[in-house]
């Protein structure tokens, strides 16, 4: 069974995104870029069914600048046996996104495609139901387990009042939350070794699809700061100003 | 122009998050019809017709949506699209399943988590763990948006309109559900709860959770927990109050244990009044608390139990 791996480069998890003094994004200039931490977990489970001998290849896939090549080579390092560059300037959409992934998916067939639930920069969480609805595949989002049958995988799934365990058709998509596995590290011999796995490269625009904006970003601001408070003696006075001052219990 | 909303319900009850996301419809500015898909919705319905913005409920009685299976519920939502400019739902885990799916299969983008409504093309939504917030413009035809319904207020009650049928599709027969566990409390549930109480890393063990439960009963109060204390294992996930959990807004929010980091606050900076405890005096949580108490927990909480 072959799976793909569809990866993000986003703003590394430990800095704090700063908002352009002319309010028109957030500014990446000379921020530390990663893998984005769902993506980590979603090539972590790729790679352990591999292990388990129930996925016989993992491709990982992006889409970005030349840059974003760094993080396929981590994926590749991590254990994953060859890499899709899906070149582009542009900033897109994750309409977009999953259009084009449909095009990987309709070239490489996997039977299952291994997405994170979301990107920690657009924070949109689509990409994964997008590219389910377009390929017309079954997907089980915000998975805590992945448990792949003959002919069916049983997702469970995070969901608001617990786990809610479905089964879908294979092939199918699964996006990951963060109880699902733990990510190791790359190790050095495993970094150089990444360096001469395969890694190509198709320029977006070669692949048919509409990227003219849906969605036109008209300002970003900084959110409204809340005022620090004050640090009370005791929880006697804590009390009393809840009942008093602040009115809430 | 018209909008439908799509109800969040789970046990026969429908979920305040979709009251707080008719409230979020109604500034659209347009007609607003609520659709309930499931089983046995008679209860609910009623219910739904007497919230206030809503002109029509529709419901699809079909148990290919029992359990609000995506493939099945974006199937039916798609059916009933060509009436409707916008489509609308809560950002809870049903609604973010199912919405992305069906804005795929309209070939329109989606917005996410709205927290405010500019007009009927334009939204507030927060970006980067809730470190930037964007306004952004949808440039199709047809809008298919997600609330954060912790930003919007609960709709009024009004007298009941005219509940109609709508026919099921049955399932697309790519899903099955095969269980839940469903998380048992006699508490009220997070995202609704008008007090909140979360435990962190300082509660040092799942065993140390119950010190907050005498405060909870008191106060009516939910239990969350931050993220650190759900991977050191100590409490389940659905308890997560964060980026990656749970959004809450409630009129109190106490943090016990919990230092603050980026990715809860994003999870709870909304709460009208936060108060924080925690031992060290220079944790990044007392700089959005408005009451601060520096002190050991273990010595605090019993003691707060018994003054309330």
């Amino acid at each position: 069974m072959k799976v793909l791996v569809p990866i993000k480069r986003v703003i590394d998890y430990n800095v704090k995104a700063r908002v352009k003094a002319d309010k028109t994004d957030v500014d990446l200039a000379n921020v530390k870029m990663a893998m984005n931490p769902f993506c980590e977990i979603a090539i972590e489970e790729a790679i352990r069914l591999k292990e388990a001998g129930t996925a016989t290849e993992v491709v990982a896939v992006t889409i970005g600048n030349k840059s974003s090549q760094e993080q396929l080579r981590t994926a590749l390092a991590l254990g994953a046996d060859k890499a899709i560059h899906i070149e582009t300037e542009e900033k897109l959409e994750s309409l977009h996104v999953a259009k084009l992934l449909s095009k990987i998916v309709e070239q490489e067939s996997p039977e299952l495609v291994i997405l994170g639930k979301q990107s920690i920069d657009s924070d949109n969480n689509q990409t994964g139901q997008m590219l389910a609805a377009l390929t017309g595949r079954g997907q089980g989002t915000f998975a805590s387990k992945v448990d792949v049958q003959a002919g069916t995988v049983n997702v469970t799934r995070e969901v608001d009042g617990g786990l809610q365990t479905v089964a879908l058709k294979l092939p199918a998509i699964v996006t990951t939350d963060l109880r699902l596995n733990e990510p190791r590290y790359a190790s050095l011999p495993n970094i150089m070794k990444a360096k001469r796995k395969p890694l190509d490269v198709i320029a977006a625009d070669s692949l048919g699809v509409d990227l003219a904006p849906r969605v036109q970003l008209v300002e970003v601001n900084e959110p409204e700061k809340r005022s620090g408070g004050i640090v009370v003696e005791d929880v006697a006075t804590l009390v009393e100003k809840l009942k008093t001052e602040a009115k809430v219990i | 122009m018209k909008t439908l909303v799509i109800a969040e319900h789970d046990k026969g009850v429908l979920k305040p998050e979709t009251n707080k996301t008719i409230t979020a419809a109604v500034k659209l500015g347009f007609d607003v019809d609520l659709l309930l898909a499931g089983e046995n919705l008679a209860a609910m319905s009623e219910q739904a017709a007497s919230i206030a913005g809503v002109s029509n409920v529709l419901i699809a009685d079909d148990a290919a949506y029992a359990n609000q299976l995506a493939e099945n519920l974006a199937d039916l939502v798609l059916s009933l699209a060509d009436n409707y400019s916008h489509i609308v739902a809560s950002a809870t885990t049903t609604g973010k399943n199912f919405m992305p799916r069906v804005a795929a299969l309209l070939d329109v983008a989606q917005i996410s988590e709205i927290i405010d409504v500019i007009d009927a093309d334009t939204f507030k939504r927060p970006i980067y763990a809730g470190n930037a917030i964007a306004t952004v413009k949808s440039l199709d035809s047809k809008k298919v948006i997600t609330v954060r319904a912790s930003s919007f207020d609960v709709a009024p009650e009004q007298a009941p309109v005219a509940v109609t049928s709508v026919a099921g599709k049955g399932s697309v027969g790519l899903s099955e559900f095969v269980s839940e566990e469903q998380t048992e409390s006699e508490r009220p549930e997070l995202t609704a709860a008008p007090v909140v109480i979360s435990g962190g890393r300082g509660m040092q063990n799942g065993e140390n959770f119950a010190l907050l439960n005498g405060i909870a009963d008191k106060l009516g109060a939910a239990i969350g927990a931050s993220r650190a204390a759900v991977d050191a294992g100590f409490v389940p996930n659905d308890m997560q109050v964060g980026q990656t959990g749970k959004i809450v807004a409630p009129d109190l929010y106490i943090a016990v244990g919990i230092s603050g980091a980026i990715q809860h606050l994003a999870g709870m900076k909304d709460s009208k009044v936060i108060v924080a405890i925690n031992k060290d005096p220079d944790a990044p949580i007392f700089q959005v608390a408005d009451y601060g108490l520096v002190a050991d927990l273990f010595d605090v909480l019993p003691e707060l139990e018994s003054a309330l």
